[in-house]
């Protein structure tokens, strides 16, 4: 017999102590415990003994060999955690440069405004339609009560084709498209382009509107300033101050138009208000009997009301935009301010 | 229509201020455009009369005055206007009177003579921007009266905006009707008394167009004084109504207008050759207008003409060879009723807009004619003098507008306005406006007067009613309605969803004007007939896009014209495109990419973007409907022969085109970079099928990559589409990996490299069946497309 137990035991833990890494301390283990390690080896000898020694030999074998274990495991944990830590410690970057890879670019602030006003009015069940652009003069002023010469057509300056096809100046034909072929009880708001021949700092030949109708058995005035009231309040997400003043549409009667209170000033009186406190956004009223005539509704039974505003409008003032002609000239600019 | 608050208040003056005021005036529907000062603000300066005075000692353009202010002794005033002289009357401020502009008047000396004060100019009130002398007061002017009470300057302008079918308010008697109701205050009309006829002279009249005159009433006043001048009280009320003041008779037609609201119209009698007639104008006629304007007739313009020619545009403007002038003496007075459908647009097509026209093609109260003319008479021969001929009127009743009576049935009017009104109330309303009310059980009978044209049906009353009550004081009730539930279609998608794929792709949505310039409509669709506006508003929006590439090229250009080198655009809208004689409206979503792939950052090589970035885009948004479409080497005018693709479905419908902008295009547009455009059709994008679903195979997939070796005119997706004529059952995905040219395959050949993904549903695919499976397909490959496998 070579080395005592205790000698392999005080080589074995010296050895330990002096691993540096996982391979090295990996080397050890099998050196001792491997098939062919030298406490395997020395229960093997245990054979060669007296079976009434054999026990406490072997006692005393694991005795040894469990010290030797646990300082392994012990090692290896301190190991395994030094070595973490120089990994973690060399695998560190800069996570204050910006990340890599497309950037999200964003929806036309028009756009922004349309899909807020269709979400509010889908929220209660109204449908969205659109129309055609180019429209032909009955679906734009004929049907809606305008003949020709009327002096309305004046307040409309018409891009036109031939005499009888236009741009359409507003999105009401939606109205007349909408009940030419379905019948009451109607909730529509038809959002899109429309054309008039203006243009100046306050005007663009090209604009938005949301036309909006509800028709069914007992529409009332009430029921279209509650609509209004709640809209303008949902998209302003403000409880600001509205008032409804007659006005004159040929294709509704009693004919209103809503102001609500300056957002820019809160009502105090400003240049965008023009210093009267309130801020014109929007023309309604109740559907005219001729337009129900022109589609067939029977206005004896069916009542309904109308609205129509301008998006562009409602986006300068919701945004603070002051210039209209910004939301055509496509600069990056300005689009990305709305992203 | 702009009127004066004083004189408003003369026919109706109720207890609240002028904000006040104007506030109801708005609310019931007469929205107020402006409220201005009559006046500058000044103080100081009261009627004074010139009653002695001596020239100046060492100038001789000033005159030393004394003036009478109405104070114990006259004031030495210094002055070197023109125009004045002993016994004229005119505005004197006094020593510290304060003028506009703050310009304050103190004691002074002029070339050493002493001044106690200034004699003013209307220019100097702030009563009109220029002035040739001295403002000449009335010779009945109260000398030491405030300048501001003797001419009632303590009054506003009040701006009106009213809608067209308002025309009864377009007067100050229609506002005095409207503000009477709105504060239920008795008035009454401008009484005028008939003339005394003194002459027996007359022209003869004859209406020929009945239809579109039904009344005119014509008068001849003999002599009147043509050099008289307009009194001051007159000339400002027309002042601050907008009106210039003109001539004497003149000045009287445009008063009655505003007070009354009935254009009239003064011919010179001696300019005038036989009987009136009024009638439709004759093929060739042509006439010289007040304006200076001669302009050719058509046979639907109504006219007023002699025997001998046309005088005048009936009910929009006179003549210049009728005219009145500073000569004449005697005048043919004109006061009729035109129909508003005959005089609607007559003006508009000549290019002309006159108060006369305005009033005309709203409507003018039909039954106004003759107090008009009483009234106008009445002021001419105050002003004038004059001896007065006998009315001459021609009235075909049976042309008149009727004024039938309207019934408003009580139970509608709680139910359109959703509240209930004591039935005086509304009887009160509506005679307060001016109707005649008879009241059945539960329904009123309401004749509107003549000038309510927009009286004609039910609803035009419940108006009046909401009106006068006030908008704001009806109830508003919150939402009760039918409801049906929404619809979620999943056969389309929803386009805002692929809007939102291409932002998150770093798309920025433009907006773009639906016309275009015609230039760049031809240059990039050279084949699409072009659909012109008749009336453009300017030439570069003159013509209808046939595609949106054509706004988004010019929003591009904006952009790199202000240091954008990178740009990302998508649009999505209308394209008009002639076809058989029909414009088709199509929806479309397009987008335009220039610039490096990726915005500058680190870690990434910069690299310009080029066609097969942009058709990762593309397919995107085709992933999100699931649709297999396919990409076909295409030409297209506007983009790069050897970089264009056409888009078709599976059904063999062309959904668009992606590609480079042509070079030629490139440069001739003003780009200094290449240029990518994508167009797709909406409909077609958009249309999704319904998922259906697969079982999932149990047994593992494998991967066999194969390397081909192919001529380089076979395109990639001619191999996948021979492989895939194989219908190899158990061949779940085929991916490129790699495009090799160079050293070791021959010129004029390419190496692709692919892999399969194989997956059986009933069992694991061993060796043997792979080798064989492979072995198929590439035989397929060999005779096909004589494509090789790479060693």
């Amino acid at each position: 017999m070579s080395a005592t137990l205790e000698e392999i035991l005080a080589q074995a833990l010296e050895q330990l102590r002096d691993s540096k890494d996982l391979n090295q301390l990996d080397l050890v283990r099998v050196h001792y415990l491997g098939k062919k390690g030298l406490f395997t080896r020395q229960m093997k000898e245990l054979g060669a003994l007296e079976p009434e020694l054999r026990r406490a030999a072997g006692q005393v074998i694991n005795l040894a060999k469990d010290q030797f274990q646990q300082q392994l495991e012990d090692k290896k944990e301190l190991l395994e955690n030094s070595e973490l830590a120089s990994r973690l410690a060399s695998e560190g970057i800069d996570v204050t440069l910006p990340g890599r890879g497309q950037t999200v670019a964003g929806l036309h602030p028009v756009t922004t405004t349309l899909r807020r006003i269709s979400k509010i009015f889908a929220s209660v069940g109204f449908q969205i339609v659109e129309g055609p652009e180019i429209e032909d003069d009955y679906h734009n002023f004929g049907a809606l009560n305008i003949p020709a010469h009327h002096p309305a057509r004046a307040m409309h300056d018409t891009f036109y084709f031939d005499a009888h096809t236009v741009l359409r100046t507003h999105t009401s034909p939606v109205q007349i498209r909408v009940m030419e072929t379905e019948k009451p009880p109607l909730k529509v708001i038809a959002p899109g382009r429309v054309y008039r021949c203006d243009s100046d700092i306050t005007h663009t030949p090209m604009f938005h509107q949301v036309e909006g109708f509800l028709v069914d058995t007992d529409v009332s005035f009430a029921d279209l300033k509650g609509v209004v009231y709640e809209f303008l309040r949902a998209f302003f997400e403000k409880d600001i101050q509205v008032r409804f003043r007659p006005s004159y549409f040929p294709f509704t009667e009693p004919s209103a138009e809503v102001d609500i209170e300056c957002v820019m000033c809160n009502g105090k009186g400003c240049r965008v208000c023009s210093h009267t406190g309130w801020l014109e956004v929007m023309g309604c009223g109740m559907i005219h009997p001729e337009v129900f005539k022109s589609v067939n509704i029977d206005s004896e039974v069916y009542s309904g009301f109308a609205f129509g505003m301008g998006v562009e409008r409602l986006a300068m003032l919701r945004y603070g935009i002051n210039d209209l002609r910004l939301f055509f000239e496509n600069d990056l600019k300005f689009l990305e301010q709305f992203n | 229509m702009q009127i004066s608050e004083a004189w408003l208040r003369e026919y109706v003056n109720p207890a609240i201020t002028t904000a006040q005021l104007v506030e109801q005036l708005t609310m019931a529907g007469l929205e107020v455009d402006s409220v201005t000062p009559a006046a500058a603000v000044f103080s100081g300066v009261v009627v004074g009369q010139v009653v002695a005075m001596q020239p100046h000692p060492d100038a001789d353009r000033l005159r030393v005055c004394q003036v009478e202010v109405g104070e114990a002794e006259p004031l030495q005033i210094v002055c070197g206007a023109s125009n004045v002289r002993i016994g004229l009357k005119i505005p004197a401020a006094l020593i510290g009177a304060v003028l506009p502009g703050d310009f304050k008047i103190k004691k002074s000396k002029l070339r050493g003579e002493e001044s106690f004060g200034m004699l003013c100019s209307e220019k100097e009130l702030g009563l009109a921007i220029d002035a040739d002398g001295l403002m000449e007061l009335a010779d009945d002017a109260p000398v030491g009266v405030d300048i501001r009470d003797y001419l009632s300057l303590n009054d506003s302008i009040i701006e009106v905006d009213l809608t067209p079918n308002r025309a009864d308010c377009l007067s100050v008697e229609g506002i005095a009707r409207e503000v009477a109701a709105l504060n239920k205050l008795d008035w009454s009309v401008t009484q005028v008394e008939k003339a005394v006829v003194t002459h027996d002279g007359a022209l003869a009249v004859s209406v020929t167009a009945t239809e579109a005159c039904p009344r005119y009433l014509g008068r001849l006043i003999k002599g009147v004084n043509p050099k008289a001048e307009t009194p001051l009280w007159m000339q400002e009320r027309l002042r601050r109504s907008g009106v210039r003041s003109l001539s004497a008779v003149v000045d009287v037609t445009n008063y009655v207008l505003i007070e009354l609201g009935q254009p009239l119209h003064a011919f010179d009698a001696a300019k005038l050759t036989g009987s009136i007639n009024v009638r439709y104008a004759k093929p060739d006629e042509d006439v010289a207008l007040l304006n200076g304007a001669n302009i050719k007739l058509d046979a639907e313009t109504l006219v007023i003409a002699d025997d001998q020619q046309v005088l005048a545009l009936a009910g929009v403007m006179g003549g210049s060879e009728s005219a009145v002038s500073d000569e004449t003496r005697d005048i043919f007075l004109e006061c009729a009723f035109f129909n508003p459908q005959s005089i609607a647009g007559k003006a508009r097509n000549y290019g002309l807009h006159t108060d006369s026209s305005h009033r005309f093609e709203r409507g003018v109260d039909p039954t106004l004619q003759n107090r008009a003319i009483e009234r106008a008479t009445q002021l001419i021969f105050e002003i004038a003098g004059g001896s007065v001929g006998a009315i001459t009127e021609v009235t075909t009743a049976a042309t008149l507008p009727q004024r039938p009576a309207v019934l408003l049935r009580k139970q509608r009017l709680e139910k359109t306005l959703g509240i209930v009104l004591a039935d005086e109330r509304v009887s009160d309303i509506f005679q307060r406006l001016g109707m005649v009310v008879e009241t059945q059980t539960d329904i009123w009978s309401v004749t509107p007067p003549g000038c309510r044209f927009d009286i004609a049906i039910e609803a035009d009353l419940i108006e009046e009613i909401a009106r006068i009550v006030g908008y704001n004081k009806l109830p508003s009730s919150s939402l009760l309605m039918r409801s049906e539930l929404g619809q979620a279609p999943e056969t389309v998608l929803d386009l805002d969803r692929a809007k939102d794929l291409l932002v998150a792709r770093g798309y920025q949505e433009a907006i773009t004007y639906s016309f275009v310039d015609e230039e760049i409509q031809r240059a990039v669709a050279p084949d699409d007939e072009v659909i012109r506006l008749k009336n453009p508003i300017s030439a570069d929006l003159a013509v209808m896009r046939s595609t949106l590439w054509c706004g988004l090229l010019k929003a591009a250009l904006h952009n790199t014209n202000r240091q954008q080198i990178r740009v990302r655009f998508f649009e999505t809208g209308l394209r008009f495109v002639h076809q058989e004689d029909n414009i088709q409206q199509q929806k479309m979503l397009s987008g335009l990419v220039l610039g490096s792939a990726y915005s500058e950052q680190w870690g990434i090589a910069n690299r310009k973007v080029d066609f097969f970035d942009v058709k990762a885009d593309v397919l995107a948004l085709f992933a999100l409907t699931g649709a297999e479409v396919q990409f076909i080497p295409d030409q297209h005018p506007a983009l790069h022969p050897g970089q264009s693709a056409k888009i078709v479905s599976s059904h063999g419908e062309k959904i668009g085109y992606l590609g480079m902008l042509h070079p030629t295009l490139e440069k001739q547009l003003g780009f200094d970079t290449q240029v990518f455009l994508f167009e797709l059709d909406q409909e077609l994008l958009l249309s999704k099928l319904l998922p259906k679903f697969r079982p999932l195979s149990k047994y593992p997939s494998v991967r066999r990559d194969m390397a081909l070796i192919v001529n380089e005119e076979i395109a990639v997706s001619e191999i996948i589409k021979c492989i895939k004529s194989c219908e190899e059952p158990t061949l779940k995905d085929i991916v490129i990996f790699d495009i090799y040219r160079g050293k070791g395959v021959e010129e004029g050949s390419k190496s692709v490299a692919l892999s399969l993904i194989l997956q059986d549903e009933s069992q694991t695919l061993t060796d043997s069946q792979i080798d064989a499976i492979f072995s198929r397909l590439l035989e397929t490959l060999k005779t096909t497309i004589s494509a090789k496998l790479r060693d």
